[in-house]
């Protein structure tokens, strides 16, 4: 019954309908880790973050164009919310976007990946088989699509 | 032609070692590398100009990072705690200016005099220092004991967990590992990870 409720919040989660969603650590690792058949992007960034910004079109040009699903997880102030809504209404932002609000790092960046130091942007990959491959830092649209290439 | 395969295999040993030095960087326990790097007063510093230090807060900070703003009050009160008792702060801004403009020598002799600074603000401006320690985010602390004529790594992470609100914090990761070492004591934790802003490193 879990797991399907989690199926379902995933699923959700990812229509994009345009609202933010608030999630703790807690509630982000039962979306990652809910089953899935393709592989899923969780790139992590912010508003302040001017390397993140700049590859977020190439992140939701290659998802689209590889048929993989995207969830963009803000790691911006969960205190004022409409920064980050007010940033994915000007930039057009059309894939699902969360705003993790956990500020005890250290309890939880390691969880992700052993290969994060919480250096943003980075990006969170998880195959068709569940295996998790992480990419600390900017990447190109060709670097990103050669990653999902990998994977498949 | 068996040299040469010898040769060969040994190339890319050291090709490969080299790679990862440069990605790996410092781990606690490591002996770290002095510096000579230009202070937003214009003069140079080294570790080695402070005979009476005991060690050193090493961090890594620019003035664009909006973690780094956060935690500005808490670096100076850091300096201000432990400088008296041998642990100076010295920052070090490793940003290339060409990436972030906003992170040049001139921008952070601003910030430095806004911010009434009472630790060195240097600048690593070839990125050599950086690229030693391998730091990866802005803030980034390196806490260095000195050990004879060593300085040994002693803690690597951030200042304490909680960016937001310094009365609201749990864990003074920093404080902790300098007061284990003022009082001789095995560091509880020597690591931790946090969010914070990528280093620009050149291109």
């Amino acid at each position: 019954m879990k797991s399907i409720i989690i199926a379902l919040l995933a699923f959700s989660l990812f229509q994009g309908d345009g609202k933010l969603k608030i999630v703790s650590f807690d509630e982000f690792e039962e979306i990652i880790e809910a089953p899935s058949d393709g592989i899923r992007v969780y790139n992590f960034w912010a508003t302040w973050c001017a390397p993140c910004i700049k590859e977020m079109p190439h992140f939701q040009k290659v998802s689209k164009a590889e048929g993989v699903e995207l969830m963009f997880v803000s790691l911006d102030d969960g205190r004022k919310p409409d920064r980050v809504e007010s940033f994915m209404e000007k930039r057009k932002i059309s894939s699902p976007v969360v705003l993790l609000d956990d500020i005890d790092y250290n309890r939880w960046i390691g969880k992700v990946s052993d290969d994060w130091s919480g250096a943003i942007p980075a990006t969170l990959f998880i195959d068709a088989e569940g295996k998790r491959h992480f990419h600390e830092g900017e990447m190109s649209e060709q670097e990103l699509k050669d990653f999902i290439n990998k994977l498949k | 032609m068996r040299n040469m395969r010898l040769v060969f295999a040994m190339v890319l040993a050291f090709a490969f070692t080299g790679a990862f030095a440069q990605k790996s960087g410092y781990k606690v326990g490591d002996k770290a590398m002095d510096f000579e790097l230009k202070n937003v007063d214009g003069e140079m510093v080294s570790m080695s100009d402070h005979e009476d230090a005991e060690g050193f807060l090493v961090i890594f900070s620019c003035n664009t990072c909006p973690y780094v703003v956060a935690y500005e009050d808490r670096m100076i009160e850091l300096h201000e705690k432990y400088a008296p008792k041998g642990y100076p702060v010295i920052a070090i801004n490793p940003n290339d200016e060409a990436l972030s403009p906003g992170d040049s020598y001139e921008k952070m002799q601003e910030r430095a005099n806004d911010k009434n600074f009472p630790f060195a603000y240097v600048y690593d401006e070839s990125q050599e220092i950086v690229n030693a320690y391998g730091a990866t985010r802005t803030p980034e602390v390196y806490l260095l004991q000195k050990q004879d004529d060593d300085l040994v790594v002693k803690y690597i992470g951030a200042i304490d967990n909680n960016y937001r609100d310094a009365d609201e914090v749990t864990d003074r990761y920093v404080e902790e590992a300098v007061d284990a070492l003022l009082e001789d004591r095995q560091i509880a934790v020597a690591n931790t990870k946090a969010i914070g802003c990528t280093i620009k490193f050149r291109k």
